[in-house]
């Protein structure tokens, strides 16, 4: 089987083409190296693609206030202050540059009337700061980095006749193991073609991991089939660490209806321009669920959020535009009172309150979506909308400068893969920024560190490569076994019942012993047919990853005893300070999943200080807050925006 | 509601293949692609077929259904009757590879052929100025999510592999709108690229490829045509052209 295993030999390979993976494939080249792009799908269909509302950098546009400080001050609150500082920082301040330089690839982004790139509001964030395009910005940028992919390659073309000289994508090919030397550092990579089912071997000192998330282990989700955590389960397995896995967003509105559609997003830019949340009593619920944290930040009166936005510097915001999760979980409540919609929903009622045309113009792919696929012309009518599962907190942990992945050498993280960006809630629009402020990290990381290896190129021993080829096989060796679709429903319903928007301990645990029996069946599975583009056969190889992520939810679900972002424990339902500084990190134990707490560095003096001290006495502890006492914790905001 | 469809697949590979009958439930409000994938999970586990969002927006579920080139995923079964057969078949103007799933690779080289976006010298980045109404054409055609639906239905190459080499297909040929209407681009030969790389001329305007555009992009009237135009024009009339070119309002 060896001798006639395609090999390729690259300095750096990235497993992934959504927006982290073609950012940091363009900064690995443009660093000239020999960069490899792996995708499951074709070129250019990457679930970046479907991100709507827009891409978050404070330019300061739309309203001039912003800037780096504001975005960073919103992203922690959005996190509850569980972010990575130091991620936060670093996006908030390169968000702006890497949207700019977009534009010089290509990209066309909607203007304002002076020419500049528009931004619109979105929820936890205090300006308009979102660029965008309609409602598709995740196609155009995804559509622009592969323009950019493509002119790289035509450079080449022109200096050395070979396109695919420094930079080649392969499509349709899945990474099923991480090679690595007997010292455990990385030495490529292990996969299959999905068209002949063939195997291929990557030898490449230094792997970017931009698989995207895990949404495939619930059951309404707006993610697609690639969403499997194979990225997740491809560094656990190789040694490294996962952290806040815990936190799973639920977007407050997906479709509900019809049940085919179920989970599909229905984008927050709906809210965000003018779009509200009724209960079948016509009442706009949100004002009722304004948190502690949060008030003071938010309109009280249905005139001030009205007024809010044409006239936002003296009227506070409307709370349908608080962060997802506290949407999220008012939406649970209304609809557990007995206030939904028919199907299970609340209303979301752009109708009543845009015009026409206005609505149209500003959304229309929603538009279609809802004409084409419930018959619903939200031009007219209201939309049923309810929680899906939608992104993922949690994902590998990195240093934040570099992305690099913790424990294992040579291997990298960026997008929706890593973990510690957003804490325990990433506010909408901070996703698209992450991918290209991360990804450019992550391919200039890797080239550094491939830089550094000189013309060392670690070994991969014989027996680890006839390993990953006899595990993918696994499935055509046995007869009468399990059916990988039975087995992957299951897994998404015990998923969606008992570690879905609102948790408690026996039902984490009633998960876990059914996780288990999973685990036990999924090792006899059988498919049908040959390799050929065998989709039965794909699918039960993803489920060895969807298993191990899901345990790994499931365990840091249950050890966290508060209720904080997108972890909400109806037994503990507080969020509580003394756990504001603990991360949980996630690794391999055998064959099952080990949870450890370790404690996150204290926060920087100068960015201590872009908060109010008693906003900071709502996060921290009495101990943490007097130790910031002496140093830092501002008494007032100190850019003059007030809340 | 539910009731059993009848459903015609064309199963097989590159050597051959051949339609197979299959009956199988429909509930409320499901398209095309939740059938085929109730087929997967309860039938047929090995039956190929590409697709990503399920929501028209990544352009994977081409197939033509019925004969006609559409997306699955939003083509709901409602406008189908409950006796009607159902027929899937893969795109017809691109290699089989298996079931469903076609080889589009041509379309990736046809991509690979255009000249890249070539940014305006001197100007720094965040200092790009356009306006709303500049950028709007160009966009129309970035909504496009190369669902390849137009390359299949355009007559110039669904039967006719030899024009492959010579015509670069309607989604192409947006594409060089799409730059020659961008108000920063710096090359003005994207008429002349259209014109002796990409086979305009070929194009004789049937507008075929507008009535499948999911995205509903005016290909030929917004696209082609124009594009046409600026060649003749650049051709024959110099006049015309620069007067196009100064409408586009360069800064
Ligand atoms: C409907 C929707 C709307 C959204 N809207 C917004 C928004 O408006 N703003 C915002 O900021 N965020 C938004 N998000 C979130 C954001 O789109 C995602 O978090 C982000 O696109 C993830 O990008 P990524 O580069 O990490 O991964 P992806 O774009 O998902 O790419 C993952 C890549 O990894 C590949 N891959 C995975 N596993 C393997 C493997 N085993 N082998 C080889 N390749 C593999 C896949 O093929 C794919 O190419 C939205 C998400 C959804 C679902
Ligand atoms: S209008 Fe031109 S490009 Fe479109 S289908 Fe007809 S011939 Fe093909
Ligand atoms: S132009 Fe329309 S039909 Fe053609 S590939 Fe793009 S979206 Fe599909
Ligand atoms: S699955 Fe994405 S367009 Fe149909």
């Amino acid at each position: 089987m060896a001798a006639e295993l395609e090999t390729h030999d690259y300095d750096v390979l990235i497993v992934g083409a959504g927006g982290a993976g073609l950012r940091a494939a363009i900064a690995a080249r443009e660093a000239g190296l020999r960069t490899a792009i792996i995708c499951k799908s074709l070129f250019g269909k990457a679930h970046t693609v479907m991100a709507e509302g827009g891409i978050a950098a404070s330019m300061g546009n739309v309203n001039s206030h912003d800037s780096w400080q504001v975005h960073f001050r919103d992203t922690m609150r959005g996190g509850k202050f569980l972010n990575s500082w130091r991620m936060a920082e670093l996006h908030a301040k390169e968000a702006p540059d890497r949207v700019w330089e977009l534009e010089t690839y290509g990209a066309l982004f909607d203007r304002t009337p002076d020419g500049r790139i528009s931004q619109r509001n979105f929820g936890g964030h205090e300006y308009p700061r979102l660029a965008h395009v309609g409602d598709r910005t995740g196609l155009e940028l995804i559509r622009t980095m592969q323009q950019k992919i493509v002119s790289l390659q035509q450079d080449d073309q022109r200096e050395s006749g070979d396109p695919e000289a420094r930079l080649k994508v392969f499509a349709e090919v899945t990474i099923t193991d991480l090679l690595q030397d007997e010292t455990g550092t990385i030495a490529g990579a292990f996969g299959y073609f999905r068209e002949s089912g063939r195997f291929v071997r990557f030898n490449a000192p230094a792997v970017v991991l931009a698989t995207g998330g895990i949404g495939k282990s619930f059951k309404v989700t707006s993610n697609s089939w690639e969403y499997t955590g194979d990225g997740h389960a491809l560094a656990l397995r190789a040694g490294s660490t996962l952290v806040n896995m815990e936190f799973i967003q639920f977007h407050p509105t997906g479709m509900v209806w019809p049940p085919s559609v179920k989970g599909i997003l229905v984008t927050e830019s709906v809210r965000g321009d003018g779009g509200v949340l009724k209960n079948s009593e016509g009442k706009r619920f949100m004002f009722d669920y304004v948190p502690d944290v949060f008030r003071g930040q938010y309109a009280q009166t249905e005139e001030e959020g009205d007024r809010w936005y044409t006239d936002p510097d003296n009227n506070k915001r409307p709370p349908e535009l608080l962060p997802r999760d506290e949407v999220a979980r008012a939406i649970n409540s209304e609809v557990k009172a007995g206030r939904g919609s028919p199907h299970g929903g609340v209303f979301l009622d752009i109708a009543s309150r845009r015009s026409p045309e206005e609505i149209l113009k500003k959304l229309p792919s929603m538009h279609h979506q809802f004409k084409e696929l419930a018959d619903v012309d939200i031009t007219q009518e209201a939309m049923e909308v309810g929680p899906t599962c939608h992104y993922v907190m949690g994902g590998v942990e990195v240093d934040p400068d570099t992305a690099a992945a913790a424990r294992v050498p040579g291997l990298f993280a960026a997008g929706e893969v890593s973990g510690g960006m957003h804490g325990s809630n990433r506010l909408g629009g901070n996703s698209l920024s992450d991918l290209l402020v991360f990804g450019a990290r992550a391919g200039a990381g890797a080239a550094a560190y491939v830089r550094g290896l000189g013309d060392a190129r670690p070994i991969v021993p014989q027996s680890a490569l006839d390993e990953a080829a006899t595990t993918a096989l696994a499935p055509f060796e046995e007869e009468g076994g399990e059916n990988p679709y039975t087995l992957h429903q299951e897994m998404q319903q015990t998923m969606n019942d008992l570690v879905g928007i609102i948790r408690k301990a026996e039902e984490i645990e009633a998960a876990l012993t059914k996780l288990e029996e999973l685990k036990e069946r999924a090792k006899h599975l059988t498919v049908e047919g040959h390799r050929q583009f065998n989709p039965g056969w794909h699918l039960a190889l993803d489920l060895r990853n969807m298993l191990a992520v899901s345990e790994c939810v499931a365990r840091a679900a249950l050890l966290r005893q508060e209720s904080r972002g997108g972890h909400t424990r109806d037994d503990y339902p507080k969020m509580d300070a003394s756990w504001r500084g603990r991360n949980l990190i996630c690794s391999t134990e055998g064959d099952g999943i080990r949870v450890e707490e370790q404690p996150m560095p204290p926060m920087r003096g100068d960015l201590l200080d872009l908060f109010q001290r008693d906003e900071l006495a709502k996060y921290l502890t009495p101990e943490e807050l007097a130790a910031v006492g002496a140093t830092g914790g501002a008494t007032e905001a100190t850019d003059g925006s007030g809340s | 509601m539910s009731y059993d469809a009848k459903f015609r697949v064309w199963r097989g590979d590159a050597s051959g293949g051949e339609l197979v009958d299959y009956t199988v439930e429909v509930n409320d409000g499901e398209v095309v692609l939740d059938i085929i994938h109730r087929l997967q999970a309860t039938q047929s586990g090995d039956l190929a077929v590409r697709w990503n969002c399920k929501a028209g927006k990544c352009g994977s579920c081409s197939a033509e259904v019925n004969g006609i080139p559409r997306l699955m995923c939003m083509t709901r079964m409602s406008t189908f009757t409950e006796t009607e057969t159902v027929t899937v078949t893969p795109m017809r103007a691109f290699p089989v590879i298996r079931d469903l799933v076609t080889d589009v690779s041509f379309n990736y080289e046809k991509a690979r052929q255009i000249p890249a976006f070539a940014p305006p010298e001197g100007v720094a980045r965040g200092e790009y100025r356009m306006q709303q109404v500049d950028v709007e054409r160009s966009q129309e055609f970035r909504k496009c999510i190369e669902c390849f639906l137009c390359q299949n239905t355009c007559h110039v190459v669904r039967d006719h592999e030899e024009n492959k080499e010579a015509f670069a297909g309607p989604r192409f040929l947006i594409r060089a709108a799409e730059l020659d209407m961008h108000p920063l681009d710096a090359r003005d030969d994207r008429a002349d690229f259209a014109r002796d790389e990409q086979g305009i001329g070929m194009c004789n305007i049937t507008k075929c490829c507008t009535e499948v555009c999911p995205e509903h992009i005016r290909i030929t009237d917004n696209g082609i045509i124009p594009m046409k135009e600026r060649v003749v024009g650049k051709r024959y009339d110099p006049l015309v052209w620069l007067g196009n070119k100064i409408g586009r309002r360069k800064p």
